[in-house]
């Protein structure tokens, strides 16, 4: 039987090696995305991806073999919003980030979750602007010391997915990329329904905000991620009303 | 569907304008309320269910112009319109929408500014925005409606110029042309253009290169199996980013600049009166441009010879005729809503002691009466 | 691209030498531990791992799946 990789790698990707830094999740969401459309049997040729401005933004491009839309920084969801009501045959993916997506884009993010526009969202949070830098970002932790906040960062982070929810979202879930059986399996979920869906998956970014706050090894973060979603630090799971 | 058919009738110009966008074959319509703006929305939330389009009002002008490029991609007509501070607000989307090749229409109805200023009151203060709005070296196409038959003509050809071009057109036009009543003629027959097709299968497209005369790359649009890589980064021919190569970036750019001028010729349009043997010249355009004809009619009749012109496409300007007119006119009368507006522009032309500015900072339709004593001084 | 296999086409763990960015997640992970991390340089400059106790491996695909990067094909 030959390697599920080889075959994935064949039907769905081009251009390898990404260009992600070494242990960076944005590939492991790829793969868990990869495998969920693969498992479902979507034709890709019927899936338009849509990303802003930031690393997680070349999850699929130029890589991944479905029509992609790479727009500007924070307003995917907007450019989405035209796609997936224009063309409801379509499959509409947008890939965001913690500060793409509830930053500059924060009003975008909830405003289509309140309107329940028919479109999967996956929100890559690393808790940092790592591709220009390493700068504070809405879900950076209190207290962790960054380029723009030397001192420590003064400010609350935001609990995306928990607003997404407030929000009205029709599907809301929260992983880790420690959890990529759990991400797959959701994303799958995700792609059998209609309506706003929302994943929000913590990622490592071992570069910057592995620097910023003191791990560097990608599977060291990835074991720190696994004992936050014990613990409940970070809340993982499908949120249900 | 009453309103649709060909035949006179009594609109205004927002409406218009709407109208003729529905009968270029738009089919999405993204858009945020702005004074005076928003009677195009209205009109398109009426009508765009019933021709089986789609509307949506958007949360701003960044997310209404975003939907409109994302509808366009997904091979849908697309447009929105908005009003100064949302066009400010759209700057950013439209160079993207310049630099991925995408037809999309924006309608700017100006209103003074800067800032909220008056939003019920017309100026001209956008024009150099069209030009120089987004950042980098981006070329813009305007146009400028004077009545509300123009709203509905203009906004055709808006859609037409974008679909043959493969770019972003802008309708400039302005609170009083905007919400004037007029009479307007829906015509019998409609020229639609539609954006060029792929003749040749996906690993052959380059959906963002060409060799062809025309420099317009063919467009396939999402679900054709094309596997797109539509994106805003600097780009080779097939749509792979190439952020480090500076031949490549200079390549891209240079063939969108030349792709608006080489294709000028097929769109410029203006009007022009009494210019065979006119020493003064008169420029003027959207709203300010009636008054000012008038006066010109005025003044012929006291026998003074001043001439009338006036650019319906403002950008690229008519460069080429208005320097045939230069040989032989004396003094330009610039009459626009702006303290600048067209004034580089005509000065670049005609040389800046030759040209004299009405220009009004005052947002209110010019009198015919101040622009025909400006002329006799003149003369 | 040719793709370059660490040991050899026979095996039935393998990692694509030129694809492997050095990240040790497959080492980590590998309940077996099948890898031996910092084994060879591959020509990018990464310092990456080898699957040297591939008769230990029990096919969980665990190192498959979390590869970022393709990189770890299993049988």
């Amino acid at each position: 039987m030959a390697s599920k990789t080889r075959i994935l790698r064949e039907k769905y990707l081009r251009r390898l090696p990404t260009a992600f830094c070494p242990g960076c999740g944005n590939g492991q969401i790829l793969r868990a995305f990869i495998e969920a459309i693969d498992e479902l049997g979507i034709d890709k040729n019927k899936i338009v991806a849509v990303s802003g401005i930031g690393c997680w933004a070349w999850i699929f491009g130029p890589y991944l073999r479905t029509d992609t839309l790479h727009t500007t920084h924070g307003r995917a969801i907007a450019f989405a919003t035209g796609v997936a009501l224009s063309r409801p045959d379509l499959h509409v993916v947008v890939f965001t980030g913690d500060g793409d997506g509830a930053g500059i884009g924060g009003n975008h993010l909830i405003h289509a979750a309140r309107r329940g526009v028919n479109m999967l969202v996956i929100l890559v949070n690393n808790g940092i602007y790592a591709m220009t830098g390493g700068q504070s970002a809405p879900t950076t932790p209190k207290g962790l010391k960054t380029k723009t906040h030397p001192m420590g960062f003064p400010e609350r982070p935001f609990d995306i997915a928990n607003l997404v929810f407030s929000a009205g979202a029709d599907y809301v879930a929260r992983w880790t990329t420690y959890h990529i059986v759990q991400l797959k399996n959701s994303i799958k979920e995700a792609m059998s329904m209609k309506g706003f869906r929302f994943i929000e998956v913590v990622s490592q970014c071992p570069t910057h905000f592995g620097r910023a706050v003191g791990i560097t090894e990608p599977w060291a973060m990835m074991q720190k991620f696994k004992e936050m979603a014990e613990k409940g630090e970070i809340k993982v799971g499908v949120f249900t009303r | 569907m009453d309103i649709f058919k060909p035949g006179p009738y009594f609109m205004m110009g927002d409406e218009a304008a709407a109208l003729g966008a529905i009968l270029a074959g738009c089919r999405f319509y993204a858009g945020y309320p702005i004074t005076p703006a928003s009677e195009i929305m209205e009109f398109m939330a009426r009508y765009m269910p019933k021709v089986g389009g789609v509307f949506i009002q958007m949360e701003d002008e960044i997310a209404s112009i975003a939907a409109a490029i994302g509808a366009s991609w997904a091979g849908v007509k697309a447009m929105t319109a908005t009003s100064g501070p949302g066009f400010s607000l759209m700057q950013e989307n439209i160079g993207y929408a310049f630099m991925t090749e995408t037809p999309v229409v924006i309608i700017d109805v100006q209103r003074a500014g800067p800032s909220t200023g008056q939003a019920t009151m017309p100026a001209q203060g956008d024009v150099m925005q069209v030009r120089f709005g987004t950042h980098g070296d981006y070329e813009g196409i305007a146009l400028a409606p004077n009545s509300p038959q123009e709203m509905l003509d203009l906004t055709i050809k808006a859609f037409n110029i974008s679909e043959m071009l493969r770019t972003p057109v802008i309708v400039l036009s302005d609170a009083e042309v905007g919400h004037m009543r007029e009479g307007v003629i829906v015509p019998e027959k409609v020229d639609v253009i539609e954006r060029k097709r792929p003749k040749t299968p996906p690993e052959e497209t380059t959906p963002f290169w060409t060799e062809e005369e025309d420099l317009v790359p063919p467009m396939p649009i999402f679900g054709d199996g094309y596997e797109l890589l539509v994106t805003g980064s600097t780009h080779k021919g097939d749509g792979t980013r190439d952020v480090r190569n500076p031949e490549s970036h200079e390549k891209l750019v240079k063939r969108l600049h030349e792709k608006i001028h080489r294709n000028k010729d097929k769109f410029l349009e203006w009007e022009e009166a009494y210019t065979d043997d006119a020493k003064v010249l008169v420029i003027s355009y959207g709203i300010s441009s009636r008054p000012s004809k008038g006066a010109v009619l005025k003044a012929r009749e006291r026998g003074l010879k001043v001439g009338f012109f006036r650019p319906k496409v403002l950008w690229p300007s008519p460069e080429k005729r208005l320097l045939e007119l230069s040989e032989s006119v004396e003094k330009v009368i610039l009459v626009e809503l702006s303290l600048r507006g067209y004034l580089m522009e005509t000065q670049r032309i005609f040389g800046i002691d030759r040209v004299i500015h009405l220009g009004y900072a005052r947002p209110e339709v010019p009198l015919s009466s101040e622009i025909l004593e400006e002329i006799r001084r003149v003369c | 691209m040719r793709l370059k296999f660490y040991g050899g086409d026979y095996l039935t763990v393998r990692i694509i030498e030129n694809l492997c960015k050095g990240c040790e997640i497959c080492v980590n992970v590998c309940p077996k531990n099948v890898f031996d991390a910092k084994a060879k340089i591959n020509e990018y400059g990464y310092v990456i791992p080898q699957p040297t106790r591939e008769d230990a491996c029990i096919k969980c695909r665990l190192c498959e799946m979390y590869c970022p990067d393709f990189a770890v094909e299993v049988d």
